[in-house]
């Protein structure tokens, strides 16, 4: 069972106000829970203090992993499992797996990677995840923090920098 | 915080959008019914696909002996096809990798359509071979899996399986590239829906959120996918190259293939994209999104790789006659001079003569010269196929085998009904996809849209700082 959230988000009209606002954020030491935006937003990962991805990490080894799988089975069936003689050629013919080993190397790590993306992201069909307001995937850009537990007082804190910081609209809602 | 633009590049996106205006222009066409044009296009499109049909039932039933081909011509219009239509699979993928990595922010108006025809022109290509096989119930013998029969093994050196796995891996990986920038704008259209198509595009959207992270992952996928795909796209012609290059064909074995198939694989494909987004952005009203611009840039790449198949078919001539080999020389006198010269003069001037016109801009922006143009690139680079594999191999060495191929109407049936498929699937796509991709747009409009560009940005830039002007004094 999933605990539920108590959201407090403000919405902004244009992706600068929204850099502003995260800047400010980090001045004021306001815990933000997530930031949604309708396209990638340049220079907003620094600002929310996100590490950079390590997808291409993943990328690496998966397609590392391709290589010595393809290179090491066709060397294996025309060495040790079934070795045949094609147009005069050595058993183990290097220059010839090339081809497969790339075509492999390719595979592995695209769809390594495409798998790990949607499985960190906690994406995948038949998900359905909270969305916070219908117009986030339009021209809307929202910040969202987790008000569980906050006193009022802390809660005007929050509702105040939105008004500071030129949010078009600001609700409530549990998720 | 947009890139410096330089003052001289065109506006992407015209028309003064914001961005709703943005969501709005090109995800209400998957929201509204179809009009007449579409219906009857998809009509006429089911219609060749029937016929593909019936043509591959009576190629299964009757045999490969229903196909014209003979003791020397063992590939004819199948391959050709094939040939053809992976070569009209590579505009996608060059247009969404290889622009992604040299940040030509054109792409994002034209990359998701072109990417679709990717897909499309590949399942066309990859039927092909498969019912070339003549015993298709054989088929599953390529694939190396551990077999009652020693097990024997598929043969890892022979270009023909290289192929099986670089077309296979191509398709998959511009699925996947394909899709995952699709997510986002599935969102979109779902958190625009109601009810069912709600369900359904939530469905497809996997649960997309907007959020911070999943973007930074998402353009970091993107990038390494594109990456990826690049060497990839480049490699799988140059296999398909290598089914020929690396048989002992006068007229095949030549080492100019792989280049030469690879710029005439990207020539065929943007001239198919041409053709197809002309129809779409004025069908589907995005002229604001696919812009002269992009059509220009895309003709610039129709010229460049266009000129370099024109000097890869005089390398091949000289080469010919500089071997001093006579059977070479006699593959190159025949394809030119000999019984098919019609299809080797169509070739030279549709793929060699017709790009020339693009030297000059008038043509590069002309959408009737554009459209006109593509369509006979297009024809040209069929040509080009049929006289590399016919007109080859009606000349065998023993001129007592020689012969005059013509198709029949299976094979003919065939081709048509691949194109059945193709603008079938083309036109089911611009209906439950966006055809641009929105978040990308979106993400190019401060830098490219024209109210930020060129002389319009001067009087954009006054008017936002007189507002917040008034703003400051207002809160004062």
């Amino acid at each position: 069972m999933k605990e539920h959230k108590e959201v407090l988000y403000g919405l902004y009209d244009d992706e600068e106000d929204l850099l502003r606002a995260v800047k400010q954020a980090g001045a004021d030491h306001l815990d933000i829970m997530d930031v949604f935006t309708p396209f990638p937003v340049h220079g907003l990962d620094p600002l929310l203090g996100l590490s950079e991805s390590r997808l291409h990490i993943a990328g690496f080894f998966y397609g590392a992993l391709g290589t010595l799988t393809a290179f090491g089975f066709m060397t294996w069936v025309f060495t040790r499992d079934w070795p045949i003689i094609f147009g005069g050629k050595p058993y183990f013919s290097a220059p010839s797996f090339i081809p497969i080993t790339f075509e492999l190397t390719v595979l592995f790590a695209a769809v390594g990677m495409v798998v790990t993306f949607y499985t960190i992201c906690g994406l995948g069909p038949g998900v359905v995840n909270p969305v916070l307001d219908d117009r986030i995937t339009d021209d809307k850009f929202c910040i969202a923090f987790k008000t569980n537990g906050y006193s009022d007082t802390e809660i005007g804190k929050l509702r105040s920098f939105f008004s500071n910081t030129g949010a078009s609209e600001v609700s409530t809602k549990t998720i | 915080m947009s890139a410096v633009i330089s003052p001289i590049r065109e506006p992407l996106i015209e028309g003064n959008k914001s961005y709703h205006d943005i969501t709005e222009d090109i995800a209400s066409p998957t929201e509204k019914v179809p009009n007449q044009t579409w219906i009857l296009a998809f009509i006429v499109s089911v219609g060749f696909l029937t016929f593909g049909v019936v043509c591959i039932f009576w190629t299964v039933w009757f045999g490969i002996g229903s196909w014209d081909l003979n003791r020397t011509v063992g590939w004819g219009w199948d391959i050709t096809n094939f040939v053809w239509w992976v070569g009209i699979g590579h505009a996608g993928t060059l247009i969404s990798a290889i622009l992604l990595l040299f940040r030509q922010k054109w792409r994002t108006g034209v990359n998701r359509a072109a990417e679709a025809m990717t897909i499309f022109a590949v399942i066309c290509a990859g039927m092909f071979p498969a019912i070339h096989a003549g015993r298709q119930w054989m088929l599953f013998f390529i694939f190396p899996y551990p077999n009652t029969r020693g097990p024997l093994w598929v043969n890892f050196n022979s270009p023909l399986l290289w192929d099986v796995f670089a077309i296979s891996t191509y398709l998959t990986v511009s699925l996947l590239f394909w899709y995952t920038g699709l997510v986002p704008d599935f969102a979109t259209v779902r958190d625009r829906a109601k009810g069912l198509r709600k369900r359904l595009y939530n469905f497809l959207s996997f649960g997309w959120t907007g959020s911070a992270k999943h973007w930074q992952r998402w353009e970091s996928l993107a990038l390494i996918l594109a990456g990826l795909a690049t060497p990839l796209v480049l490699s799988v012609h140059t296999i398909v190259s290598f089914d020929f290059a690396t048989s002992v064909i006068p007229g095949w074995h030549t080492t100019i293939f792989p280049p030469y198939f690879v710029a005439g694989a990207i020539f065929s494909g943007f001239a198919m994209v041409q053709t197809l987004m002309i129809i779409t952005r004025k069908v589907l009203n995005l002229q604001e999104y696919i812009t002269l611009a992009h059509i220009e840039s895309m003709n610039k790449v129709i010229l460049l790789t266009g000129s370099i198949v024109g000097t890869a078919y005089l390398t091949e001539l000289f080469i010919a006659w500089y071997s001093g080999y006579v059977y070479e020389q006699f593959a190159f006198y025949n394809r030119a001079l000999g019984v098919y010269a019609w299809s080797y003069f169509g070739m030279m001037f549709c793929n060699v003569i017709s790009p020339q016109f693009f030297w000059f801009k008038r043509f590069r922006r002309s959408l009737w010269w554009t459209f006109f143009l593509s369509i006979v690139v297009n024809i040209g680079m069929w040509f080009e196929r049929f006289v590399i594999i016919a007109t080859t191999l009606a000349r065998d060495y023993l001129p007592s085998s020689w012969s005059y191929y013509v198709p029949t109407w299976v094979e003919i049936g065939l081709f048509l009904g691949t194109l059945g498929i193709f603008f079938t699937l083309y036109l089911l796509f611009t209906r439950v996809a966006p055809v641009v991709a929105i978040a990308e747009v979106k993400s190019i409009l401060k830098s490219s849209g024209d109210q930020y560009t060129g002389k319009n940005a001067e009087h954009h830039y006054k008017e936002v700082v007189e507002k917040s002007d008034t703003a400051h004094a207002h809160s004062h």
